[in-house]
């Protein structure tokens, strides 16, 4: 687990100096790490408030980029049925990537549902290291008078840019994104930079269904991406399993 | 301090927590339609590829948006293509920042 804490910590520190370059207040980019808790949307709605996005726009992509949960509840399902409901509940919010990917591999090494680990991999190894980290950006980020001295404000799109990568898994993923780049550049140029992200977000996934899909293993319960079945491997190999 | 953009969180927590309660708490739910499953799933490369493209190389000026291909779009392609090599998003980032914050030390960018 601690590979993943480490992990959350660093990627943490940025999104509080993004939050802050973008001009969030620190209770601002609290309220987004505790209420929202999803990395990549979250960068994502950093940059889009900079660049003067509306929220609807905003609201849609997140829905878009954080529908894969449904992937991850669908999974857990089976496993977390036996914990009274509204205990699933509150484990919902804290269902991250790699809090699916630790609780997996745990409940697959124990044979069982263990409720405590669960809470111990989505609070200790993610939830708390991730805000806690957050803060931490946000309020060193005043001992930095212009990040762009320093190229922070690259940290944005380049991690927007290695998210994109570490999720193309395969072709299909590979085709979606590059459609999604050229048909996103295509419209920004021709319409509005938003429309483009809309339009490359929406369409670009269009292109890479229309790859064939490779032969390979029937994965169990539900297809797993590419990076939860890394970051599965990573848990595994960090003992998060207790 | 402005709290104006908590509310634009609680709207995006608002879309977010279905997508991960559904499954869990719906007892009858079982998984999405194989395609929509597909769709999804590609959903999240094409919209972080557009936001960094879109982000990096394309400067929305008063007169209309133009193409600009500058040296933080090499910077940014240097972070993918780490992380397509290493797996390492973090080592991505740093050479990234590393690269922009030299060019700009330099006088180049």
């Amino acid at each position: 687990m601690g590979g993943i804490a480490v992990s959350a910590v660093g990627f943490g520190i940025v999104f509080g100096l993004t939050a802050r370059g973008a001009g969030f207040s620190l209770v601002e980019a609290v309220a987004f790490s505790t209420l929202v808790f999803a990395g990549a949307s979250q960068f994502a709605a950093a940059g889009m408030v900079a660049s003067g996005f509306g929220w609807g726009a905003i609201v849609l992509l997140t829905g878009l980029v954080n529908a894969r949960h449904l992937l991850y509840a669908a999974a857990l399902a089976p496993w977390l049925r036996v914990r009274p409901r509204p205990e699933r509940a509150a484990m919902a919010h804290v269902l991250t990537d790699e809090s699916f990917a630790l609780s997996l591999v745990h409940f697959r090494r124990l044979g069982v549902t263990d409720g405590r680990g669960y809470w111990i991999a989505a609070i200790g190894g993610v939830f708390i290291p991730w805000n806690v980290a957050t803060i931490v950006g946000h309020v060193g980020g005043q001992a930095i008078p212009d990040p762009t001295v320093l190229g922070l404000d690259v940290v944005f799109p380049a991690a927007m840019a290695g998210l994109a990568v570490g999720l193309a898994t395969g072709r299909r993923e590979v085709v979606a994104l590059a459609a999604g780049v050229a048909i996103g550049l295509a419209v920004a140029l021709a319409v509005d930079p938003r429309v483009g992200v809309v339009a490359g977000g929406v369409l670009g996934p269009l292109a890479g269904l229309a790859v064939p899909r490779r032969g390979g293993p029937a994965p169990e319960p539900v297809d797993l991406p590419g990076e939860v079945r890394s970051l599965a491997q990573r848990a595994s190999d960090d003992g998060i399993a207790p | 301090m402005s709290v104006e953009l908590v509310g634009l969180a609680v709207l995006m927590f608002a879309v977010t927590y279905p997508a991960r309660a559904i499954p869990l708490l719906a007892p009858q739910f079982e998984r999405l339609p194989p395609p929509v499953l597909a769709y999804l799933r590609l959903v999240g490369p094409a919209v972080l590829g557009a936001i960094a493209a879109v982000e990096v190389l394309v400067d929305d000026a008063a007169t209309g948006s133009v193409l600009v291909v500058g040296p933080e779009a090499v910077a940014v392609l240097a972070c993918a293509a780490i992380v397509a090599w290493r797996r390492n998003l973090a080592l991505g980032l740093l050479v990234a920042i590393a690269f922009t914050a030299l060019l700009r030390a330099a006088g180049i960018a």
